[in-house]
């Protein structure tokens, strides 16, 4: 499953592109972009055969057994070099907060008809993100393992990523002339070197779990199944938005936690993929067109050679 | 203008130098109202723009971060292109089906075009946090080909390219040089054909550009159609400017157009009214059956309902009718207000979508600041300096230098 799910990811669009491009006239058929656009290019990776197959990765956050001591906060202040908070003192817990350029997780309460119940907020890097293939110069980036990155010497400061993102993650320096846009990276250098994120490794009760996301859905299955008075019968993030690499577990729905519940199960990419397919299309049939009605309207008293302004 | 006797390319380098240099130096009187308002506020918008690119966006706009987008791009840019839609329209008419009788406007409208790409579309780069790196999508060190806005931003350059060639020939005879005219003026179908391509997707890839914010967009405003919206708003917000500007074009540089052409202009604007008023209607109707087929009757009752009507019955059937009335009439005059009040329909839907109606339930509004504000205005103003030192010294509004318009016949 996961392995089908990690060909229809994000380069069948890209490669599509090229190959639009490569074979103008395979976008005559619509057969044939129908076809591109499934399933022959799965299994293969974006550069080609001969890389070794990578699962992506993801994070299981499981809100009943969040206890609220925001310690992922801090490891997260600290890994990334970003504000710590006094954990003591600071009452953040008092106001449903948003993750800021200064904070790229942050633990909401909530009071339900369950009880408290506590849930962490962050990028939650998605299978097909809508930024990565909003972003014009590849800044915003799915890596092969999962978490999608920001690239410095690449971005160039649009935010057409914020007002793509349908979770509202990516924030922008707006105080400095030298910006950032600030949002978890799920510590991408730290799982490269073999660790665990920041968050996860902090994380006193094992209310988040680091693995594979095939893995994490089983977990997160299991417990549902075994546990049916525990939890509401739903994975945030299996579907939402085409699927995440963080997901959820909670005891109540998950419009009581401040999740948007709106967002629908489609890849948000795909709602641009239409309008991309038509561009070689018009792009080779358009001045065909026009070309036509040059010559067609064109006067018979009138010399063939072409006028200037 | 004594100079205008001999042509440039015959005095030699030196000759050519003090030409421009000649030709660079303000005309006519210089403390007229426009003057004395404008420059105040351009001289204001270079020291904002000071503070911007040293403070960061946060020290002069209002822009958060549930708001990343606000007049500079609502209006500047995406507002601004689409009014510059009339040089893809004219020059279809005149060099793609050969209509003769538009062909007075198509220099002027071409500059235009040109001047408001260079300007409203360059005034993105004031928005961008990282302007320097805008060489990495454009030198291919990093393609993001599944992105619209890579789309956009090429298709931006290529226009401008496009425009400038259409505009060249001009540029030519004012210098006079003859035999490079004649290579420009056999560019220009090709350019023209080119760039009415261009103009197709990336009008309508402004739109796309709002299809992944299907959740923040009001779904009075949010249809996978706003490609199509956005193009076929185009061609009306392209004709109004042609028919507003030009408007005040023949009254301010009256003494510049060749006197036959006077009357020619108010056929000219009719017969473009003609063309607004069924473009126009042609969206309304397409609008129209978005609005039934997704259900949208609830939402008239909100607040947000009426102000959907405001833009599609106050600004888009209303001046519709206007147009048709100026029609019937053969009113310029008419014309001129509904043009106005279709312009001011076509901001209102674009700044609809990209702000007002973007991210519609969140606590904290965006308002522009007084400081975005004069910047919009310093590029507004800006583009109409360049414009008046334009047809002030080129053929545009006034006629071509005679061997130009024999090497025409």
């Amino acid at each position: 499953m996961a392995k089908a799910a990690k060909g229809v990811f994000f380069m069948d669009r890209r490669q599509f592109c090229k190959l639009a491009g490569a074979t103008v006239g395979a976008a005559l058929t619509g057969a044939k972009l129908s076809s591109a656009a499934g399933s022959p290019l799965a299994g293969t990776n974006a550069n080609g055969q001969g890389i070794a197959p990578e699962e992506f990765v993801g994070v299981l956050t499981d809100t009943t057994r969040c206890i609220g001591c925001r310690s992922c906060e801090m490891a997260c202040g600290r890994a990334h070099d970003l504000y710590v908070p006094d954990l003591l003192n600071d009452k953040a817990l008092d106001n449903e907060r948003q993750t800021s350029e200064k904070q790229w997780t942050v633990v909401n309460r909530y009071e339900t008809q369950k009880g408290t119940v506590y849930a962490k907020k962050q990028c939650l890097h998605c299978w097909q993100p809508a930024c990565a293939s909003a972003c014009l110069t590849n800044a915003m980036f799915k890596t092969r393992s999962g978490p999608v990155i920001w690239r410095g010497d690449k971005c160039m400061g649009c935010r057409y990523c914020m007002i793509s993102c349908p979770f509202s993650i990516p924030k922008f320096e707006y105080n400095s002339w030298n910006p950032r846009i600030q949002k978890c990276i799920m510590c991408h250098d730290r799982i490269q070197a073999g660790k665990k994120p920041a968050c996860v490794e902090a994380c006193p009760t094992d209310a988040l779990m680091f693995g594979r996301k095939r893995d994490l859905i089983e977990i997160a299955r299991d417990r549902i199944y075994n546990h049916p008075d525990r939890y509401h019968p739903e994975i945030y993030g299996e579907h939402v938005a085409g699927g995440t690499g963080w997901l959820y577990l909670a005891p109540v729905p998950f419009d009581q936690l401040g999740f948007p519940t709106n967002l629908g199960t489609t890849p948000y990419p795909e709602y641009t993929r239409e309008f991309l397919y038509v561009v070689p299309m018009v792009f080779l049939l358009w001045p065909t067109f026009l070309l036509g009605l040059n010559y067609l309207t064109r006067k018979p008293e009138e010399p063939v050679k072409q006028r200037g302004a | 203008m004594e100079t205008q006797g001999i042509p440039v390319a015959e005095r030699g380098f030196k000759g050519l130098l003090s030409f421009l240099l000649h030709e660079l130096k303000p005309k006519g009187k210089q403390l007229t109202p426009f003057n004395i308002i404008s420059a105040p506020i351009i001289l204001a918008g270079v020291v904002i723009l000071f503070f911007r690119f040293t403070r960061g966006l946060g020290a002069v706009t209002n822009l958060s971060q549930e708001y990343p987008w606000g007049i500079w791009i609502g209006f500047d840019v995406i507002t601004g292109v689409a009014f510059a839609g009339g040089a893809y329209i004219v020059t279809f008419l005149v060099y793609v089906t050969h209509q003769e009788k538009y062909h007075s406007i198509a220099r002027v409208t071409v500059l235009n075009g040109f001047l408001a790409y260079v300007f409203y579309a360059g005034a993105l780069v004031f928005d961008l946090g990282r302007p320097w790196n805008i060489i990495n999508p454009i030198i291919g060190n990093s393609f993001g080909y599944n992105s619209v806005l890579f789309l956009v931003a090429w298709h931006f350059l290529l226009y401008m390219a496009a425009e400038f060639v259409e505009f060249s020939p001009v540029i030519a005879e004012w210098l006079g040089w003859k035999r490079v005219r004649k290579v420009l003026g056999a560019l220009t179908v090709g350019a023209v054909i080119f760039g009415i391509t261009l103009s197709t997707l990336h009008q309508a890839g402004l739109g796309a550009l709002f299809l992944m914010a299907k959740p923040k967009i009001h779904p009075l405003w949010y249809t996978e159609f706003i490609p199509v919206l956005f193009f076929l708003s185009s061609v009306f917000a392209g004709l109004s400017m042609v028919i507003f500007e030009g408007t005040i074009s023949q009254r301010v540089f009256k003494n510049l157009i060749p006197p036959g052409q006077h009357g020619a202009h108010e056929d000219i604007v009719v017969s473009l009214s003609k063309g607004a008023a069924v473009s126009m209607f042609t969206y309304f109707f397409f609008k129209a059956l978005i609005f039934v087929h997704g259900k949208q009757l609830p939402y008239l009752a909100t607040g947000w309902g009426l102000w959907y009507l405001v833009e599609m019955i106050g600004f888009t059937l209303v001046p519709c009718l206007l147009f048709v009335y100026a029609v019937k009439k053969t009113s310029a005059r008419a014309a001129c207000v509904a043009s106005a009040v279709a312009l001011l329909g076509v901001m209102l839907n674009r700044l609809n979508i990209s702000v007002i109606a973007f991210n519609y339930q969140a606590t904290a509004r965006y308002y522009p600041s007084w400081m975005e504000i004069v910047v919009t205005l310093m590029v507004i103003f800006s583009e109409v300096w360049v414009f008046r030192w334009v047809v002030s010294r080129m053929p545009v509004l006034s006629a071509p230098p005679a061997w130009a318009k024999e090497a025409e016949e």
